[in-house]
């Protein structure tokens, strides 16, 4: 199963008969793992990556570091789950170290994105301090090469 | 004026340039092609390869080595060949690392061809074999391998070659273009042909390393008897994705080595030194990179055997090397106008099999040294042309 998932995160496009082919199974077999992935929650969705400072060249992302007060007996969870609320929150992670969670938001703005923060995130309850850092530029994302000359230096023929 | 027909030998004024050359100039010309026809890793050197060669570099280590190569490499090249074709060679004498798989034939076949001597090539093939033959004065005999066999030389086809002026058999497998490989008992049947004869094997295997469907590479000199007639030609090129450094080594008994030793000495004096350093590193510590690239290439064989057998056109399953050698008879085109009209119509590159010896009249052959995106693209547009021609 381990490279059927290995395969859908390159792309999750390929059909399940290029997939079953490529792994040497059957397209039943290959359907009824992927919905056996589905439904043990491992694989939670598809999506596109897409290069998104291309399509809109003032969508902005935001990485916020969020340093918390704990409350007692809630652990960070509390705080996390009411972050998720927001439309603008792409993802949310826990994180050791530094800081304490980590959250992504997208924003159609620079202005915006950093309202947001100011007047949303910053006036939770238990949040001590956040960093925003907005992204520059993706070199790499989920594996995928960003904004590079991917052109195939190979001569066009060779034996 | 100077004449330079008159100048140049007959012997090589008539080679002819290779059919891939031709081919390459046609794709050339078509704005957008997109190619599946290159003979070469799409993988990048492994990165501990060229961190190595950085070092070297910085290191100042650029003077001639050996010309027999570095020590330390002709010995990791040994301990290789122990691991994997259970075969012994004398670092010191048996292996003479080279430019490429590519010299370590043209040296082999110099070192052993006296004019008139015939040497044995299975077809089709890779390219070089005949015309070398040729400028040694030696007679090439094509011998053809058949779909019906897998594309495997068989021992009755090797029986009806042989001829006295035999001197070599040339033994590409894995094939490059077929993908064919000969397992342990159809190399067994030929030995039992040769080991009567004076003959003396040329073991090209260069595509070693890409073998499939539990076809772990078998060499002819692992068999009993035939370390003494045979030549392992090998090279780093397709194993570990390093087609640019252009280094392969021989290895074989010492009474020919010696004298192709003086061949390498006087034409290339050593191969590259960087080149040659990192080589250690990949024969050393890259067995994970490389399984890991025969597993994806293993991933592509099988998407584009079941693309082109879904099309309606006829695909052995290739046991090796990174090409599949699809049948093309059924569309009634001959494998130069099918090439053609598939790039002019399609903007789709894939070489005529005839390329490759007269026997691959017939066939196209198509490399998967490419991402599955790229593969799954080309191969759509091939399903259209397809359904286009039948119309």
């Amino acid at each position: 199963m381990n490279k059927l998932l290995d395969l859908l995160r390159q792309n999750a496009r390929l059909s399940n008969a290029e997939l079953a082919a490529m792994l040497g199974m059957s397209e039943a077999e290959v359907a009824a793992q992927i919905k056996q992935l589905e439904d043990d929650g491992i694989i939670m969705g598809y999506t596109a990556i897409i290069n998104e400072e291309s399509v809109d060249e003032t969508r902005v992302t935001a990485i916020i570091e969020i340093k918390v007060a704990p409350m007692k007996g809630k652990g960070f969870d509390d705080l996390a789950h009411t972050i998720m609320e927001y439309d603008e929150v792409d993802s949310v992670f826990l994180l050791s170290g530094a800081y304490d969670l980590s959250v992504t938001v997208t924003g159609t703005s620079l202005r915006k994105v950093a309202l947001f923060v100011s007047e949303r995130l910053s006036a939770l309850d238990g949040v001590i301090s956040t960093a925003t850092h907005f992204i520059l530029k993706r070199y790499k994302e989920k594996d995928h090469v960003f904004n590079e000359d991917t052109t195939d230096e190979r001569s066009l023929v060779s034996p | 004026m100077i004449d330079y027909d008159k100048l140049i030998p007959d012997k090589i004024l008539n080679i002819q340039p290779s059919g891939i050359r031709k081919f390459f100039d046609i794709a050339q010309q078509v704005e957008g092609v997109i190619s599946l026809s290159v003979g070469e890793p799409d993988f990048k050197t492994p990165w501990a390869v060229r961190k190595e060669a950085i070092r070297i570099l910085e290191k100042g280590k650029t003077a001639y080595t050996a010309n027999s190569g570095l020590i330390e490499l002709r010995r990791a090249i040994a301990d290789y060949l122990s691991d994997n074709i259970n075969t012994e060679y004398d670092p010191e004498k048996e292996i003479i690392v080279t430019v490429g798989g590519s010299e370590a034939i043209d040296l082999a076949l110099r070192a052993l061809v006296a004019s008139g001597d015939e040497v044995l090539v299975p077809e089709p093939s890779f390219v070089c074999y005949s015309p070398i033959v040729t400028m040694c004065g030696g007679v090439a005999v094509p011998i053809v391998t058949k779909r019906e066999d897998n594309f495997r030389l068989t021992a009755e086809a090797l029986k009806e070659k042989i001829t006295p002026k035999t001197k070599a058999l040339v033994l590409p497998f894995p094939n490059n273009p077929t993908g064919a490989v000969m397992r342990r008992e159809h190399l067994e049947a030929i030995a039992e042909v040769i080991k009567d004869t004076n003959i003396i094997v040329l073991s090209d295997e260069i595509y070693s390393e890409m073998t499939y469907n539990g076809a772990k590479h078998v060499s002819f000199a692992e068999l009993p008897d035939m370390r003494e007639r045979t030549i392992v030609i090998n090279g780093f090129s397709k194993a570990f994705a390093m087609t640019g450094w252009r280094l392969g080594y021989a290895a074989g008994p010492l009474p020919i080595m010696k004298q192709m030793l003086k061949l390498h000495q006087y034409c290339i004096m050593s191969s590259p030194t960087v080149s040659q350093y990192a080589a250690i590193v990949a024969m050393r510590s890259c067995r994970e990179e490389v399984d890991k690239m025969v597993e994806e290439y293993d991933m592509r064989r099988r998407l584009v055997v079941k693309g082109f057998n879904d099309m309606g056109l006829d695909c052995f399953e290739p046991e090796g090397a990174f090409y599949v050698f699809p049948c093309i008879k059924s569309t009634g085109m001959t494998s130069s106008e099918f090439c053609e009209k598939l790039i002019y119509d399609k903007k789709v590159a894939v070489v005529p099999g005839n390329a490759f010896g007269e026997s691959g009249e017939g066939f196209v052959r198509v490399s998967y040294a490419y991402s599955v995106q790229h593969l799954t693209t080309a191969l759509g547009r091939i399903r259209e042309f397809i359904q286009e021609i039948k119309k």
